[in-house]
């Protein structure tokens, strides 16, 4: 069992139509794993756009994030059920 | 990566409940606010959406929003939601909270809203210690209308009004500091101060405006959070340089803090009174007669006493004289006596300025329908106590109307075309019956008789509500007796 495969504590759904692109969450995310896409939305705003991998779950982008529905953190149910799963694919 | 599959994730941090799905403001806007990028106003609201939901008070909240930036809370809450006039949010957020008790009214306003024009309204909601909360939005201007200085702009801030910098020696004062002031008050049960400055003051910031929410819903008091808010626009800086200039900057001049906190010696009281309130039942109908200390027969009968359908009633009475003279209870049992045969009235006095030794006048409606103003411009009976009554309104009587006046003699140069008249010493009646002070009854029966409307059964019901003594009631009913019968002479006389 190595580190790659454990899976990530948290996870980040960002609404590009809500976001605004104001760059709070980049700013205070620990891991740093929030960074302003390359490509406009539709309003002229470079939104929000998560790494992929690293989000440990904390919610502080939820909480700097002046948009009511602009993030959505997700959280790792029972990781004690995912690692039973890894035992047995080892 | 086939782990990453397995793995099973839940919403921890998402939308509220109490944000609806989608604004109803421009159509192709609906999924956004209309705040700007990084605004504080926007995590204000995630804050206080997150309480309610986190409370389980959505459908009892009430939101008072303000003018300014803030202003389409109804917009984005789906709770109870009323737009106040600038700065009267508080005064609103009262008459809510008064009359809907179990409500949870929170009042939502901007720093010139609340420290401005409305900082009478917030004083004295804090001073009476209002079951309310507060949320005040701090962004050191007025930023709605383009960045005019408010009461909180700081020293050496520029704003469109203060291009220099705001300077007290310009004559342009000081940083207000709201919450400390209210602080000093003994009424409020809770003030912070917060700041969305970093990551750490907004997680406070949101602890705050929870705990104010939740000092109503246990029915504690008023609480107040004042929240340091960025405006990346105004301030003219990026979203992250204002959110930084909260902390290093704002926070210099508003310390961040608990300024009162009585949560624990209002607490445990507050929570008793409520619980004595909830163990006693409410009183059955039946038992206020009990309970008030009145007998059963001194009750409004209602339509025990109505009179025929089809009689229409508009009686419109002024009734004058001097303090002492009963002008007020001639108006009450009048307005009595129509109460109690089931007609709609109003009975209002109209005091002078001085206390005692005064004049003292007032107006008296019945009607059939319900009454739409008290005021008494043009009676259609005038009961005139004294002289300078008469004077005073002999020329608001409406033609075909009737002047009552205490005095053989009515004065040559009073109004008396178009009118009728009934000029007797009442005075000296009462006086002969054995006491002058029932003046006031023998004109209220003159009154009664020109009327014509309202049953003596009324009448009677209504005196021995209003007047204690018996002996009193005795000599009125009489002195009633006696006005009618005078009435009815002199109109045999003409
Ligand atoms: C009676 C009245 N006076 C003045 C105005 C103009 N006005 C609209 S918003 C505003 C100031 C709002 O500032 P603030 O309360 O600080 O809210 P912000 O916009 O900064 O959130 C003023 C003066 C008004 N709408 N009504
Ligand atoms: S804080 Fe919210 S609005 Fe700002 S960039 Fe991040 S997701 Fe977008
Ligand atoms: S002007 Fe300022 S207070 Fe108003 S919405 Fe924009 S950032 Fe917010």
């Amino acid at each position: 069992m190595t580190e790659a495969t454990k899976p990530d504590r948290g996870r980040l759904r960002i609404d590009e139509e809500e976001c605004k692109g104001c760059g709070l969450c980049i700013e205070a995310c620990p891991p740093k794993v929030i960074a302003l896409s390359e490509r406009m939305n539709r309003y002229g705003y470079r939104t929000a756009l998560y790494a992929g991998s690293g989000c440990t779950g904390c919610g502080i982008c939820f909480l700097v994030c002046p948009e009511p529905g602009a993030i959505t953190v997700l959280r790792l149910v029972s990781p004690g059920a995912t690692r039973a799963a890894e035992g047995a694919a080892a | 990566m086939s782990d990453q599959a397995v793995a099973e994730y839940t919403v921890a941090r998402g939308k509220a409940k109490s944000f609806y799905p989608r604004y109803e403001r421009k159509s192709e806007l609906q999924h956004q606010t209309h705040f700007c990028p990084g605004c504080g106003h926007g995590n204000i609201h995630k804050m206080l959406a997150a309480a309610i939901d986190e409370l389980g008070v959505q459908d009892r909240t009430i939101m008072i929003g303000p003018v300014g930036c803030g202003v389409f809370t109804y917009y984005y809450f789906d709770v109870g939601n009323v737009q106040a006039a600038h700065g009267r949010a508080p005064a609103v957020a009262t008459a809510m909270r008064r009359s809907r008790p179990e409500s949870i009214v929170i009042s939502y306003q901007g720093d010139g809203d609340l420290s401005a024009i409305g900082s009478a309204e917030i004083l004295h909601a804090a001073n009476r210690g209002e079951n309310i909360t507060v949320i005040f939005v701090n962004n050191a201007v007025y930023s709605m209308t383009g960045g005019q200085a408010a009461p909180t702009t700081l020293l050496g801030q520029k704003s469109t009004t203060t291009p220099n910098g705001r300077s007290p020696a310009a004559g342009e004062g000081y940083p207000l500091h709201v919450s400390e002031l209210l602080a000093t008050l003994e009424a409020p049960v809770y003030i912070e101060r917060v700041g969305l400055g970093d990551n750490k003051q907004i997680a406070q910031a949101a602890r705050a405006i929870k705990r104010a929410v939740e000092n109503q819903v246990r029915g504690l008091g008023f609480s107040l959070i004042e929240v340091l808010s960025p405006c990346p626009t105004i301030w003219k800086q990026t979203p992250v340089e204002a959110q930084h200039w909260v902390r290093d900057v704002m926070e210099k001049t508003f310390p961040l803090g608990v300024f009162c906190d009585r949560t624990k010696e209002r607490g445990p009281q507050a929570l008793e009174r409520l619980a004595a309130r909830a163990a006693q039942p409410e009183p059955a109908l039946a038992d206020l007669p009990r309970i008030l200390g009145v007998a059963e027969e001194d009750l409004p009968e209602g339509h025990a006493h109505a009179i025929a359908p089809e009689q229409t009633v508009d009686m419109q009475v002024r009734i004058a004289g001097f303090g002492g003279q009963g002008v007020l209870l001639l108006g009450e049992v009048l307005a009595e006596a129509g109460l109690d045969a089931g007609l709609e009235v109003s009975w209002l006095p109209s005091y002078g300025p001085e206390m005692r030794s005064g004049t003292s006048n007032c107006h008296v409606r019945i009607s059939r329908e319900a009454v739409d103003s008290p005021l008494v411009s043009a009676p259609n009976v005038l009961v005139a106590m004294n002289e300078p009554s008469l004077r005073k309104f002999d020329k608001s009587v409406r033609a075909g109307g009737w002047v009552i006046y205490n005095g053989s003699e009515f004065p040559s140069d009073c109004r008396r075309e178009g009118v009728h008249v009934l000029a007797l010493s009442f005075t000296e009646m009462a006086d002969a019956m054995g006491d002058k002070r029932a003046a006031n009854m023998v004109m209220l029966g003159a009154a009664l008789e020109i009327a014509g409307v309202l049953p003596q059964a009324s009448v009677a019901a209504a005196l021995r509500r209003l007047v204690k003594n018996p002996r009193w009631v005795e000599l009125d009913e009489r002195a009633i007796a006696r006005g009618r019968e005078l009435f009815k002479e002199s109109l045999a006389a003409v």
